[in-house]
């Protein structure tokens, strides 16, 4: 009978040792799993130089030549707002505006009278669950296809707030100066092309 | 787009070719699993505006699309 017991203990003993070990097993090779799957992108000034090469490219592509020089030029696009039934203001101009920076909130504005309104957080988050973020200028297409294409949508999934919170309202009133001198002189280039 | 490394390029075929087709629908529906967004760049014939066309289903994805380009959905930053 003692004999039983004790061989069944140390069966009982021996079951839960392997069970540990199947367990353990399982959790470490999971552990394995992930790394393998994502594994940490080391900072890498080559990568990420190519990276937003590409990017660039990839924005020229899809923004028209006005917009490309824009943001060439000046460092941010300017999409005009498409919700308002009444789209076209004085002049055919649109009654709102957003301006696109990389990797900083969208800024809505009235180009009429350069009146701020607001600015929208926005970001594209990796999926992937790791740590790194878009190249600046598939940041900025990434807003741009958003916007062109569901303004509703981008604007109804972002933080708004009072400009002033991430932009320096200051640099966004000279930003929106910049923009009417670079669109006045490109305009007269134009004008004096087509004469 | 992914981060960390720009443009990628997922699959490319002739959607004419059933085989190639296939595999873009395989892969669109696989970016779409994952949490991406895809748009078609445009241009409105005439006004020489362009535009993005935001597509959900591989059926809406113009004929004349050259390519679907896949980026993370926005959330509020």
């Amino acid at each position: 009978m003692l004999v039983l017991l004790v061989t069944g203990l140390v069966a009982l003993a021996l079951a839960a040792f392997l069970l540990a070990r199947a367990a353990a097993g399982k959790t470490i090779a999971a552990r394995r799993r992930r790394r393998v799957q994502h594994p940490p992108l080391a900072f890498d000034p080559g990568r990420e130089r190519r990276a937003e090469q590409r990017a660039r490219q990839l924005l020229r592509s899809c923004v028209n030549d006005h917009e490309w020089a824009m943001y060439r030029d000046l460092g941010f696009i300017r999409v005009d707002g498409r919700r308002l039934p009444d789209a076209a203001g004085e002049g055919g101009a649109a009654p709102y505006a957003y301006l696109i920076y990389p990797h900083k909130p969208i800024v809505a504005y009235v180009p009429r009278n350069g009146r701020l309104l607001s600015e929208y957080c926005v970001e594209f988050p990796d999926l992937t669950g790791g740590h790194t973020r878009l190249p600046a200028s598939d940041d900025v297409l990434a807003k741009w296809m958003a916007l062109t294409s569901d303004e509703a949508r981008v604007i109804g999934r972002a933080n708004m707030h009072l400009v002033g919170r991430q932009h320096d309202p200051a640099r966004l009133r000279r930003d929106i100066w910049r923009l009417s001198e670079w669109e006045r002189v490109g305009a007269g280039r134009l004008g004096a092309r087509a004469a | 787009m992914k981060p960390g490394h720009g443009e990628v390029l997922l699959a490319e075929g002739d959607p004419d070719v059933r085989v190639d087709e296939e595999l873009l629908i395989e892969e669109f529906r696989r970016q779409l699993d994952e949490g991406m967004w895809a748009a078609v760049p445009t241009e409105r014939p005439g006004s020489g505006r362009r535009e993005a066309q935001m597509v959900r289903d591989y059926s809406e994805i113009p004929p004349e699309a050259e390519r679907v380009i896949f980026f993370p959905r926005a959330s509020g930053g």
